[in-house]
């Protein structure tokens, strides 16, 4: 898949909204016509997909059919071979985007925590804030205890991750990353490397942040809380969307058979 | 028995010898002093580059730190000291002392820090690129603090080699702290000042290499 069949890069959505604040009335994440191969490999063939603000969209999928490369494509860990990804309605792909500017308004969240080993869970958080958004120790720590407090761990600034639970150190990777004030979340499988009584706090923390009213593209395999906590839930099979819908919907009368055959493996079927 | 103690320690000669031997320890220091942080500013350069995407920093960078340490440092300071005027460029013993010991380092430390840097999953750089952080701010507070930790009792065993080997200096003159000693010897017709200089190299890294094996047995517990 070669760069030009890349769409024209550039939008003007201030001319569409007469002047609007940038963004306005268009999706916060906004993916179309995403391509990506590894080798030979077509992992994504044509992915478009939109998140609304303040909206919580649950990506289900069998592993292999491309749902964390194309949730990895949206902060450009990976980089996409065709297509076109808008923040705000501000493209984020092609050359001229400053990829520091664009990253530090995508919060992500990693299967593995990827906390920092060295630094405690203050230091994890306002390593960014400092060096990124250059504030202040000050405000940096400030900021940082209000995060670890959303995140209920308020007393726990000053361990280190390996003085920390999975959950809790999954938590903090979340403060981590809201600590930002992020427009969009990602998160990819953020409990799939967690013992199962663990898994509560973290869906628990992103249950307060939809509340809360963050944005937030999910890659999971926790089907009761997609069902119970997500607007919308996405259904990616070989590469490609093939159906997408209210959770009820999805979770009762699939049409797709490979929703169908996913769902009744995880017995979740109607 | 007495011959021996006549010959090796010798006190009336240790101290005759003393004031030339401290020359030589300064020197052996000042040595340290030049390539010992250029060393490892080198070896850190090293690694960055033969550990870089571009293969046209890779290849070279791996090739340059394949021949270094492939070379006897003794072969090469005589070369740089002995060969290079044959090029038309004369460098005094100092000089190709830092030099030689400098490329030597740099390919040791360099491994050192590559093998740092690859302990270092990519999940660290995700999550802190995904943060907004630049590749220079990544590697700046977050790759290479734990890069050094993890290779911290290489790096300073790596530091105790370099001390000995500033004894090779002797073979071009310079005065440091074997040479001294050996001028000693060949004054007093007497080998004492060259167990006094072995006692100095032991008194200097003794502590060194025991607060190592602390360490390493902390870690490995």
């Amino acid at each position: 898949m070669s760069k030009t069949t890349t769409r024209p890069a550039v939008r003007k959505p201030e001319a569409e909204n007469g002047g609007a604040a940038p963004g306005a009335g268009r999706p916060t994440l906004e993916v179309i016509g995403l391509r990506k191969s590894f080798g030979t490999l077509e992992v994504l063939k044509n992915v478009s997909l939109a998140v609304e603000k303040s909206e919580m969209v649950f990506v289900l999928g069998r592993s292999g059919s491309g749902k964390s490369t194309m949730l990895r494509c949206c902060n450009r860990l990976e980089e996409p071979d065709a297509g076109e990804i808008l923040l705000e309605g501000q493209p984020i792909t092609g050359s001229g985007v400053n990829l520091d500017k664009v990253r530090r308004r995508i919060g992500m969240v990693f299967q593995g925590f990827n906390l920092y080993p060295h630094l405690d869970a203050r230091r994890n958080i306002t390593l960014a804030l400092r060096k990124v958004l250059k504030q202040s120790r000050d405000e940096a720590d400030t900021r940082a205890a209000a995060a670890l407090t959303r995140v209920g761990l308020a007393d726990k600034a000053g361990n280190y991750p390996s003085q920390l639970s999975g959950g809790q150190q999954q938590r903090v990777a979340i403060a981590r990353a809201i600590a930002l004030e992020p427009a969009v979340m990602l998160f990819d499988e953020p409990t799939s490397a967690l013992d199962p009584e663990l898994v509560g706090d973290v869906l628990g923390v992103m249950r307060e942040l939809k509340e809360d009213g963050m944005t937030m593209l999910v890659v999971s395999h926790e089907m009761a809380f997609a069902r119970e906590a997500a607007d919308r839930v996405v259904f990616m099979a070989d590469g490609h969307i093939v159906e997408q819908g209210p959770p009820e919907d999805l979770f009762t009368n699939p049409q797709h058979e490979s929703t169908r055959a996913f769902l009744s493996r995880y017995s979740y079927g109607p | 028995m007495d011959q021996l103690i006549q010959q090796f320690f010798n006190i009336d000669i240790m101290v005759q010898a003393l004031p030339t031997i401290l020359r030589g320890l300064g020197m052996t220091l000042l040595i340290c002093a030049v390539v010992i942080p250029l060393g490892l500013a080198g070896g850190l350069m090293a690694a960055l580059a033969s550990t870089a995407r571009s293969r046209w920093l890779r290849w070279p960078a791996v090739a340059l730190v394949d021949l270094f340490r492939a070379i006897p440092p003794l072969v090469l300071l005589i070369f740089v000291y002995a060969g290079l005027p044959f090029a038309g460029i004369r460098l005094s013993p100092f000089v190709a002392v830092a030099i030689a010991f400098l490329l030597n380092n740099s390919s040791y430390y360099g491994e050192v820090f590559r093998a740092g840097l690859i302990s270092i999953g990519k999940g660290q750089w995700e999550a802190a690129r995904s943060t907004g952080l630049t590749q220079r701010q990544t590697l700046t507070h977050v790759i290479l603090p734990q890069a050094t930790r993890n290779v911290l009792p290489d790096l300073i065993s790596n530091t105790v080699e370099v001390v000995k080997l500033t004894s090779l200096a002797s073979v071009v003159s310079l005065g440091e702290l074997l040479h001294a000693a050996d001028l000693a010897r060949s004054v007093t017709y007497n080998a004492s000042p060259l167990t006094l200089a072995a006692g100095v190299y032991l008194v200097l890294l003794w502590p060194v290499v025991r607060l190592l094996s602390r360490y390493q047995r902390r870690i490995a517990v």
